[in-house]
């Protein structure tokens, strides 16, 4: 086979951080190429040395045979590299075309011709079977269709490298499928692609060869067809994983349930000022796990905010063990014992520039015994940090290091022990195991069925499937801000669950 | 009521607006260039301080008003470069870097026009802008009358809106510098030099900003006399808030303050007993409620205010 691409010794440190460590690599024309690591293993380093990102410390890129210097993402976009981020690179309040001009500008004369290009691109995107509305802007569409714009874009270019970042992270399965339709087809045409991703089914499925990466070194290259499943996971993770235990469902049975959260005809505006949730009712039972399914952006962060205190309810109620809570304030809340882990953990759930101590104290520092007559008790909070670091395993090396040095599994169990270790009635958890390795989501779902088997109720937010059905006693689906189905896990699988995501009518529901 | 009336319906009145206007249409719009690439230009008011500075010395020595507006354009090119070089190159706070170019340029004129022109009893005169006289406009009617008397500050200041419309609107570098403003990751992915845009945006936004102290120095008074800008370049950058970036809403932004302006010298001639300070902060209070009523910040371009950092 002719190779496209070739990596020789690439290493690139970030201070005392190797995140790759010589790295070698070989990408033959035509290829579905899958790079599979956990995360920080340096996959996405490793591709933003090749796209221009970052410049490697050390080593060689080799383009068709010649070396070549890609020093800036133009450098690469000429060779014919084109990268689609995991977080999209898409102006938000552009429209799609202007988007895809973008991309393309410096082979453009001063004056857009809308009209030309438009068809221009429009021819492009029919020979590739590609299709979404060309005048539509960014922030309107679904994150898949986002991604599409991505793929159009780096098309535009005349990619003949197309890299893809965890590119179904974000993606309804019927999504995902598509996406892999597509991608088949652009190596038939002898493109290459370059594949990120931790999901092991999904290398097996789509590459042609796959190429594990651990602690920024690529550990082994196979052709997919021979290749042993648990020899990739032991590459992968460096150790012997047990097969996770099926766990058993709440310990209340369901009818006897007490209900805690009775969520009555909800309605919240997003940041636009559109309604993103549109009268939703639910209730979450003593002891219970109700999981939310649903593509990113059809109401659950705004749902989620709304029942945190973050975000006015325009319409509806809310009852917290028969107490009115609609609209009340986050302190309110907390002292009622409803704790929230946020979506987004850097901005909502922890201040960075902020020691690891004086994370612990937020939401709380103003009650005793953490402050005396306005005062901090230092001794008292240190004392208790270091219990729950201590408890919860959190690699700290000093409690007063800055939050934001922590790595993103010690920061989640970070904002756990604070929250959790509030004995709390009701969790909110939103995408709690976003972007964790398998260890550290692992250590979530334990902490989260443990609490549910101490009798708290937790709403749990999350795009995985599979760990929605793992944990959720019940799931309900949201689907452009209503909802679009509810099903016991037990009776959930994945077909069902993506099926009422994109929307479709459900195909059985929940007995009653 | 009547007199008040009188004093606004007609022609001399729409002139006033049109002449009131200029100087913070030419700061405005030259600031949604640097606004859009995501560069705050609080600077506005020191530049077109310096702007009415410069053009004036240039014009008083050389009795050249053109050659002065040469000068002044080459020097909003410079104020562009020294704002663009704190706030995209060291990547200094946008703000306080224009808080201190204000103070500066405060103090720079007043000191150099003493050093320069010396203090003296009568106000020295410098050769203004000839009137300006274009055919097919000047014979269309009312519109013709409004601008007959006008100077070329005036003509550029009111196309600059169609203009920049169209560079928005349809050309590649209108695209990149919204995109820069919006996504400046996005946009470098994409093989757009972020910094070259936002140096190229500055530079706009310092030339119009100079070129609107101009308007009122070698385009109005005739004179220099110290802060004579006396906060327009603020009521500018409220301008742009109000107009929400795009060159029709900063017009019409521009526009309401230059009535404001025309109207309160209009109720000063009319001997109303009343201090004269209270219409001259006329336009002031005017920047105060417009900005209560356009305080949505979703308009403003998300990069706004972020010197770009590529990780590494």
């Amino acid at each position: 086979m002719e190779t496209l691409l070739e990596l020789m010794g690439i290493t690139k440190v970030f201070g005392d951080n190797v995140a790759n460590d010589g790295v070698n690599l070989k990408i033959f024309k035509g290829e579905i190429h899958v790079l599979l690591g956990e995360n920080g293993a340096g996959k996405t380093t490793l591709m933003n040395c090749i796209s221009g990102l970052y410049i490697p410390n050390q080593g060689k890129i080799f383009w068709e045979g010649k070396e070549i210097q890609v020093k800036t993402p133009q450098d690469a976009v000429k060779c014919g590299i084109g990268m689609v981020h995991q977080h999209f690179m898409l102006v938000d309040n552009l429209t799609v075309l202007e988007n895809i001009l973008l991309s393309g500008l410096r082979k453009r004369f001063v004056f857009l011709n809308k009209k030309q290009q438009k068809r221009e691109v429009l021819k492009l995107m029919r020979s590739y079977g590609l299709d979404v509305d060309l005048d539509a802007q960014i922030w309107q569409l679904p994150v898949g269709l986002r991604q599409r714009v991505e793929i159009i874009k780096v098309l535009y270019n005349d990619a003949k490298l197309i890299i893809l970042d965890e590119p179904t992270a974000v993606l309804t399965p019927y999504e995902t499928e598509e996406l892999f339709k597509v991608l088949k087809f652009l190596t038939a045409q002898g493109r290459s692609v370059i594949f990120i991703t931790h999901k092991l089914e999904e290398a097996l499925r789509i590459g042609d060869r796959i190429s594990v990466m651990r602690r920024g070194k690529i550990v082994h290259t196979f052709f997919s067809t021979n290749v042993d499943k648990n020899l990739l996971v032991r590459l992968m993770m460096g150790e012997e994983i047990e097969e996770r235990k099926k766990k058993k469902s709440s310990k209340v049975e369901k009818d006897k349930r007490e209900t805690i959260l009775d969520v009555r005809d909800l309605y919240v505006k997003n940041n636009q000022g559109t309604i993103a949730v549109k009268g939703i009712s639910l209730e979450v039972g003593k002891g219970e796990i109700l999981g939310i399914a649903g593509v990113a952006g059809n109401g659950q962060s705004e749902l989620v905010e709304a029942l945190a205190g973050l975000r006015l309810a325009i319409k509806g109620k809310v009852y917290f063990k028969n107490k009115d809570i609609t609209n009340a304030p986050p302190r309110l809340l907390r002292n009622l014992g409803i704790v929230h882990i946020p979506e987004d953990r850097h901005k909502h759930g922890m201040i960075g520039e902020f020691s690891v101590k004086e994370n612990f104290l937020i939401g709380s520092y103003y009650r005793y015994p953490f402050s005396k007559r306005m005062r901090l008790q230092h001794e008292y909070i240190e004392e208790y940090a270091r219990m729950w670091i201590k408890k919860y395993n959190i690699k700290v090396s000093d409690i007063r290091m800055k939050a934001k040095y922590l790595s993103g599994g010690n920061q989640q169990k970070l904002i756990l022990a604070r929250e959790l270790g509030k004995f709390p009635e009701l969790i909110i958890a939103a995408y709690p195991t976003r972007g964790l390795d398998i260890l550290a989501t692992k250590f979530v779902h334990e902490k989260l069925l443990e609490y549910r088997d101490k009798g708290t109720s937790i709403i749990f937010v999350s795009s995985e499937l599979d760990e929605l059905r793992e944990v959720s006693d019940r799931i309900i689906v949201l689907f452009r801000g209503e909802i679009a189905g509810s099903l016991a896990a037990k009776e959930a699988d994945n077909q069902t669950l993506g099926f009422l995501m994109a929307g479709g009518a459900p195909l059985f529901s929940e007995r009653k | 009521m009547i007199d008040i009336l009188l004093a606004i319906l007609n022609i001399s009145f729409l002139q006033a607006i049109v002449n009131m206007s200029t100087p913070l249409l030419l700061a405005a719009i030259g600031d949604i260039y640097s606004e859009r690439a995501g560069v705050l230009n609080i600077g506005l008011e020191g530049m077109m301080l310096i702007g009415a500075f410069s053009s004036f010395v240039i014009s008083y020595h050389f009795n050249n008003p053109y050659m002065a507006l040469i000068v002044t354009i080459i020097i909003g090119f410079g104020l562009g470069i020294f704002h663009a070089f704190f706030t995209v190159t060291l990547k200094a706070d946008q703000v306080i870097t224009a808080l201190g170019e204000n103070i500066l340029a405060l103090g720079l004129t007043s000191t150099l026009y003493r050093i320069i022109i010396g203090v003296t009893e009568i106000q020295p005169e410098c050769p203004g802008l000839p009137v300006l006289y274009i055919p097919v406009i000047n014979r269309i009617p009312v519109v013709g009358d409004i601008m007959s008397g006008s100077n070329i500050l005036v003509y550029i200041a009111f196309l600059m809106p169609i203009i920049t419309y169209i560079i928005f609107e349809y050309t590649s570098f209108g695209l990149s510098i919204k995109a820069v403003g919006e996504n400046p990751k996005a946009a470098d992915s994409l093989g757009i030099n972020v910094n070259v845009i936002r140096y190229i945006a500055v530079i706009i936004s310092g030339i119009f900003a100079a070129l609107g102290g101009a308007s009122l120095t070698i385009g109005g008074l005739k004179y220099f006399f110290d802060n004579m800008t006396a906060g327009r370049g603020f009521i500018a950058f409220a301008a742009v808030i109000f107009g929400r970036y795009t060159p029709l809403g900063v017009f019409v932004g521009t526009l309401l303050f230059g009535v404001s302006d025309a109207f309160q010298l209009r109720l000063q001639t009319l001997g109303i007993q009343l201090p004269y300070h209270i219409f001259t902060s006329i336009p002031y209070i005017v920047t105060l409620l417009v900005m209560i009523f356009s305080r949505q910040t979703s308009f403003s371009p998300k990069a706004l205010g972020k010197a770009y950092v590529r990780s590494s």
